[in-house]
């Protein structure tokens, strides 16, 4: 019997131990140096694709190709899934142990982990390096406070896009001020056609009218001040955008039901040639192809412009939102790994990523292999912005960045005055100073 | 003699007991782990502003609370879920009953086709129904839409879910749909253990057909009735799922319950204390509940 008792015994204690030891490999993990062995993780996004995925294919050539000019070197490549990517980093951060390079769309959540120490900073690699190939504007996306703590490979802008046929049948021009577009509203309004599809459902659509706005009344020194602290994100020109939102809202320009719509009911409206425009971003072609009805979308008949100016305002025509992606440095990661991030960001393969990854590449040069106009003009316009401003949603703190999107739906649903909408972000603001 | 008589008796009571910490074990383990722990973590969390990195530092008292309560959106929440609750209890389980009692029984030609149809629904994974029931309400090819334009004609869509009066409604008709069929089983089952004498014999004592149910059918099938009605509740309390899928609690919070607010203010915004006192919230509601519902109901029975 005692024999019995010591054996369960010995069964829960050797329980206990097995899991000491997962829990002891989490923490030795990491770059461990062996003589001039270097061995570092990479966390990179896959398409979903399944085994034939471009993305991966790119980034083990990559690979391959840097391991063959640096043999010492051993990078331990992980592709994940978008959500499950989003998830194990996550745990990695709360658990003390970020991998060495990985993926990161900068912004809010990249400042988040830098202020827990998980980042590891490169500003001087960014100035001496990376800024002799890549805009200032798309690596400040990846920086706060004058520190970079990681690089991107794509950013693109969010922009009109239009439905070329449409404007023809309505008889209007591209327009370029914002009464400009109230009138081009009406007249495809009158023409029969859904002038605006908004998927308000997933609110990041709705917010991109907001902060447009908002950027075009206050330009780059309103946010900057309500940012600082020295002002707020209740002043003028941001309550001026609810206003002028609901100018433009007052026309009923959305679809039936956009409140409760999806992106991938926004896409489908312009893919299926049901409504004139959308703001959106670089990734809009393909999501309207995927979501129409013959899976071709419109073709030649896609256009884009920016997105008009509003008089009186103190923004640009110049200034722009926009966002991409790109690989932020892990607290522990070797030198090896920023010079592969290095190695990485050559224009070779940020042209290659046009047609693996969808992007809009940042290298300069890269550009040149862009098909389309659209593209190219994106590409232009994000290459010539001034300030360039990632997604509120991105950029600012999640709580905050949550608000705006709540805020912007609130305006639409006529359940806060664009006073109040105002004020709700900078409530949210303060809240987490 | 005795004593070996008394050391054999020791010894099979040592061997039982051993033998029930060997079965329990396994389970009471697991259950630790996974549910006893996080509770209490969850719990200590609660007292925290806490973004889910670094350290536990800056401790609030129960501000995370008063918080919540002061939130109109957790009230939104709140209410919506009493709501379901409500119309589960008063609306849902009174039709799985009619319905069990229409094709319960045996005889009625077709009935297991029906009790197939109303079923089905069930087995779908919930997110699978939340996306199908979004194509259902689509403004554009909706079947509402399709209604309204047979009945009415010309260029008419219907947005429900994009409606903050109706959004709701819409999810709860889902709801409805999706979970009646499991409570019918339930009551079917709890039909067949009805004895038929019984019945008869109320029929000869005069009993018409609605005396009959109220004073021998239900109470014979009570058990069927109070565990139906238990996992209704929780059931109601942790809807997800579908309000997800239909609009992540949207338009503005209209549909949010208190497990979409959990995830809309806890995950989405980096407050895991403020999620945690949340999470705390929904575990003292059920838990309220069950200790009330074990006391009076199930007891009294």
């Amino acid at each position: 019997m005692q024999k019995r008792l010591g054996v369960v015994f010995v069964l829960i204690i050797s329980l206990l131990l097995v899991q000491g030891a997962f829990a002891g490999g989490q923490q030795e993990k990491g770059s461990d140096v062996q003589g001039d062995a270097v061995e570092f993780t990479w966390w990179t996004l896959t398409g979903g694709g399944g085994a034939e995925d471009p993305r991966i294919n790119l980034r083990e050539e990559i690979i391959a190709d840097y391991i063959e000019e640096h043999p010492n070197v051993k990078i331990d490549h992980v592709p994940l899934e978008n959500e499950a990517f989003k998830q194990k980093v996550q745990v990695a951060i709360q658990a003390g142990d970020p991998p060495d390079l990985f993926h990161s769309w900068g912004g809010g959540v990249m400042i988040e982990y830098a202020e827990a120490g998980m980042l590891t900073e490169i500003t001087e690699r960014v100035k001496n390096d990376f800024s002799n190939r890549i805009g200032m504007g798309a690596l400040g996306v990846y920086g706060y406070d004058g520190k970079y703590y990681g690089v991107p490979y794509d950013m693109g802008a969010v922009g009109m896009w239009y439905n070329k046929a449409i404007f023809n049948e309505a008889g209007v021009e591209i327009p370029e001020t914002w009464p400009e577009l109230l009138d081009v509203v009406q007249k495809i309004d009158d023409a029969g056609y859904i002038p605006i599809a908004l998927g308000a459902g997933d609110r990041w659509p709705a917010h991109f009218w907001w902060v447009y706005l908002a950027m075009r009344m206050g330009g780059q020194e309103a946010f900057n001040a309500a940012y600082s602290g020295s002002g707020s994100f209740a002043d003028e020109p941001f309550v001026a955008a609810g206003e002028k939102l609901l100018e433009l809202k007052a026309l009923d320009p959305f679809q039936e039901g956009y409140l409760g719509a999806d992106q991938n009911q926004q896409a489908a409206l312009m893919g299926n040639g049901k409504a004139a425009m959308e703001l959106m971003g670089q990734w809009a072609p393909p999501t309207q192809e995927a979501n129409s009805d013959d899976g071709e979308g419109l073709g030649d008949d896609l256009g884009w412009f920016s997105f008009p100016s509003v008089p009186g305002g103190a923004g640009s025509l110049d200034d722009v939102m926009g966002g991409g992606n790109g690989y932020v440095v892990g607290k522990d990661a070797p030198e090896e790994a920023i010079d592969f991030l290095s190695f990485v960001l050559q224009k070779e393969y940020n042209q290659r990523m046009i047609k693996s990854d969808g992007i809009i590449p940042v290298v300069e040069g890269a550009e040149e292999a862009l098909k389309g106009e659209n593209m190219q003009k994106i590409a232009n316009t994000v290459a010539n912005a001034d300030y360039f401003q990632l997604y509120y949603d991105q950029f600012l703190p999640p709580a905050v960045g949550e608000t705006v999107k709540d805020a912007v739906v609130n305006l639409l649903a006529e359940q806060a005055s664009p006073a109040e909408a105002a004020q709700m972000i900078q409530d949210s603001w303060e809240m987490e100073q | 003699m005795n004593t070996r008589i008394d050391s054999q008796k020791a010894h099979i009571k040592l061997k039982e007991s051993l033998m029930i910490i060997m079965l329990v074990a396994p389970a009471l383990i697991i259950f630790t782990t996974f549910v006893v722990i996080p509770v209490i973590q969850a719990g200590y969390y609660s007292f925290f502003k806490w973004k889910g990195l670094g350290p536990l530092n800056d401790f609030r008292g129960i501000e995370n609370f008063i918080r919540a309560f002061n939130h109109p959106v957790f009230i939104t929440a709140l209410m919506n879920n009493l709501k379901i609750v409500f119309l589960s209890l008063f609306l849902q389980l009174p039709t799985a009953f009619l319905l069990a009692l229409l094709i319960g029984r045996k005889g009625f030609f077709g009935s297991m086709v029906f009790r197939g149809l109303y079923f089905f629904p069930y087995v779908l994974a919930e997110i699978v129904v939340g996306i199908i029931w979004k194509f259902i309400y689509d403004p554009q090819y909706g079947i509402p839409t399709f209604f309204a334009r047979l009945i009415k004609g010309g260029d008419i869509q219907i947005g429900l879910l994009g409606n903050l009066d109706y959004a709701f409604t819409a999810i709860f008709i889902v709801i409805f749909w999706k979970y009646i069929g499991f409570h019918m089983i339930l009551y079917i089952a709890g039909l067949q253990g009805v004895p038929k004498e019984l019945e008869d014999a109320a029929v000869i004592d005069g009993a018409n057909k609605f005396q009959v149910v109220l004073y021998v059918i239900i109470p014979s099938m009570w058990s069927a009735i109070i565990i139906s009605v238990f996992l209704s509740v929780i059931g109601s309390f942790n809807v997800f799922d579908i309000v997800w899928a239909m609009g992540q609690g949207g338009p503005v919070h209209s549909t949010e319950t208190l497990v979409t607010y959990l995830y809309n203010f806890g995950f989405k915004r980096f407050a895991f204390g403020y999620g945690s006192a949340i999470a705390i919230i929904i575990f003292f509601l059920c838990l309220i509940f069950n200790i009330f519902y074990q006391k009076y109901v199930v007891a009294e029975k």
